[in-house]
């Protein structure tokens, strides 16, 4: 059986059910090629697993929700995703992750996280000027240091592709912290998607939003789904609904089940996923 | 069927009040009273007494202030009225500011980001920490003595002022300025480690997920959001340079006028000894040997406004540093 025609890999104890055909043909005319694919990742904070073998595929052009209750685990298995889980001195992980084929380990971490980038639950822009926080992430880049001339078109049609453009395009200048709260995270999301990466991870993107820019968020959302690979964490079920082709339901650890959104919300196979979903607990 | 009574919308003319009634002093136990008489009684006994200082400083040093003084360099003269103003060691002052806070600034920063984003192995972080809290807590005559050893050494002979016998005595303002440098390290540290730690985590990890490495971050990121913080440490360091004396008295020689060391303009200038407006006012105080006390008052009221220009200066720095963006960001994230 391929990665395509599963909806979850998992162990055969674990397997759900035979894996729903509507998800695939929902998934399928819309998606890419395979990006990224998980294999039995598990993470752990001090030994004690926080993620159990999870495994899944993320294609081009789809946007994949995790959702679950607080502490099951999709942060750190988003985290993952770009090695960010590194940075915490006692988190430690098994398992393999490949982007178009390559063990994510065997890159260099600083690559990766350009051509699988982050945005952030609160809206994090840099203390400097609309420019410099989308050109923050192309000036490195090069050894040499680019000059703003040449980086203006690239600024330019990130903040176009972010669909902020338009709102500060008097002044690139002003400090971005001046911005409003879902003006920063478009900004965040410009900065983001400077770099043409491949995957983006949105770790709860909306949740210190107010119900304008969150709308505002999702439409970007489901602009850029055509471009490249979205993964996002949400707590909220009806945004996973509106904006995701597949979701992934995580609880304590386990990838418990994952489907296309239609399916998973109108025709959960497991008793935890129906149970989340109807409110049971969460 | 009963006709409902129509819904009149509340009123809203008078502003809402902004605070309740609050529970009168009198009321409270008498452990509570008296902790809070003690409380406000030294507040404002804090308040008196540096009131007290500044009036009787302002109202000696203004009478006895001359702007001539300022610009005079001092002379040797029994009568007041001769011996000069306080020129060099107004110039003194400001050198050995500009010294010690040039030497001490780097190493605290770099210090302060090796600490707080490196600091490994732990042990040696902990020693550095350690280390700085000493040196915080060390008095500046322990500075002075020991530094007068170490430039009385032949191998600092070129940093210092020489005997026409070719004697090495150690004083120099580039002496001085090394030692007063060490007065400002644990001010410019402490607010640059304490500005680092303040800074989210989110700053740092939104960076590094952008394909930065840790040192860009620091220099991109985490350095122009801490520059309030340095500033701030550098200034009170600042004030900490200016108001030493026995680091002058040692290591500067206290001279009447500023005396260069060979013919290299700036650099002859550095090699020689000098004095400050501290220095100054314990020589012309009735104590010192000048024993000129209007000099003294005028020299130490000079001295008290540079001292609240600096404190000026850091509260605006500080007031800046949270209205503007650096601040800004950390309190929002």
């Amino acid at each position: 059986m391929s990665i395509n025609q599963l909806t979850i890999d998992r162990p055969a104890e674990q397997m759900a059910p035979p894996a729903t055909s509507t998800a695939l043909r929902a998934i399928g005319p819309q998606t890419g090629p395979e990006r990224m694919r998980l294999r039995d990742i598990s993470v752990f904070y001090d030994g004690v697993p926080a993620v159990r073998q999870a495994s899944l595929s993320i294609h081009q052009g789809e946007v994949l929700a995790l959702i679950g209750p607080s502490g099951c685990g999709k942060t750190t298995l988003l985290r993952t995703l770009n090695r960010l889980t590194e940075l915490t001195p006692n988190a430690s992980h098994s398992g393999q992750i490949t982007l178009d084929g390559d063990d994510i380990h065997e890159l260099d971490d600083t690559r990766l996280r350009t051509r699988v980038s982050m945005v952030f639950q609160q809206p994090n822009p840099f203390p400097m000027s609309v420019f410099d926080n989308v050109a923050f992430a192309l000036r490195e880049q090069a050894r040499r240091r680019p000059r703003r001339r040449e980086l203006e078109p690239l600024v330019t049609h990130a903040l176009q592709r972010a669909g902020l453009y338009e709102e500060v395009r008097d002044n690139l200048d002003r400090p971005a912290l001046r911005l409003s709260g879902g003006q920063q995270q478009r900004l965040c999301i410009a900065r983001a998607i400077a770099t043409d990466p491949e995957i983006l991870l949105m770790d709860e993107p909306c949740s210190a939003l107010d119900p304008r820019s969150t709308a505002v968020i999702e439409q970007l959302i489901l602009q850029l789904r055509s471009e490249l690979a979205i993964v996002i964490v949400t707590h909220n079920l009806q945004q996973a609904r509106r904006v995701a082709d597949r979701v992934a339901f995580m609880y304590l650890g386990d990838l418990v089940e994952l489907g296309t959104a239609d399916q998973l919300f109108e025709a959960p196979r497991e008793e935890r996923t129906r149970e989340y979903i109807a409110g049971a607990f969460g | 069927m009963a006709h409902a009574e129509p819904v009149t919308p509340p009123q809203l003319s008078a502003p809402p009040r902004r605070s309740g009634r609050r529970s009168s002093v009198r009321s409270w136990r008498r452990s509570d009273q008296l902790i809070w008489l003690l409380a406000w009684l030294a507040g404002t006994g804090l308040c008196v007494a540096v009131a007290a200082i500044v009036t009787f400083l302002a109202a000696k040093g203004i009478s006895d202030l001359n702007p001539t003084l300022l610009v005079t360099r001092p002379s040797v003269s029994l009568d007041q009225s001769h011996s000069g103003g306080f020129l060099d060691p107004l110039i003194g002052t400001l050198t050995m500011a500009v010294i010690g806070t040039l030497i001490a600034t780097p190493i605290a920063v770099l210090s302060a980001f090796w600490v707080v984003e490196y600091g490994r192995p732990r042990w040696l972080a902990g020693i550095v920490e350690t280390s700085i809290e000493m040196v915080a807590g060390t008095p500046d005559i322990v500075f002075a003595i020991f530094g007068l050893a170490l430039f009385q050494l032949g191998f600092f002979a070129p940093l210092s002022f020489r005997a026409s016998g070719g004697g090495v005595y150690g004083r120099s303002f580039i002496a001085a300025g090394i030692m007063m440098s060490l007065l400002a390290l644990p001010l410019t540290y402490t607010a640059t480690r304490n500005g680092l730690r303040a800074t989210p985590r989110q700053l740092r990890e939104a960076s590094v997920a952008l394909g930065k490495t840790r040192i860009a971050t620091i220099r991109r990121v985490l350095l122009p959001n801490v520059r309030s913080d340095i500033a701030t440490g550098a200034t009170l360091g600042m004030g900490r340079i200016i108001g030493s004396t026995a680091i002058v008295v040692l290591l500067l020689g206290a001279t009447l006028q500023n005396n260069s060391q060979g013919n290299v303009p700036l650099l002859g200038f550095l090699r020689g000894t000098g004095s400050t407006l501290t220095s100054y006012i314990f020589e012309n105080s009735p104590s010192g040997e000048g024993n000129a006390p209007q000099k003294a008052y005028a020299a130490a009221f000079v001295l008290l406004l540079l001292v609240l220009a600096l404190n000026g200066l850091v509260a605006r720095i500080s007031r800046v540093g949270a209205a503007g963006a650096v601040n800004a960001g950390r309190l929002s994230l």
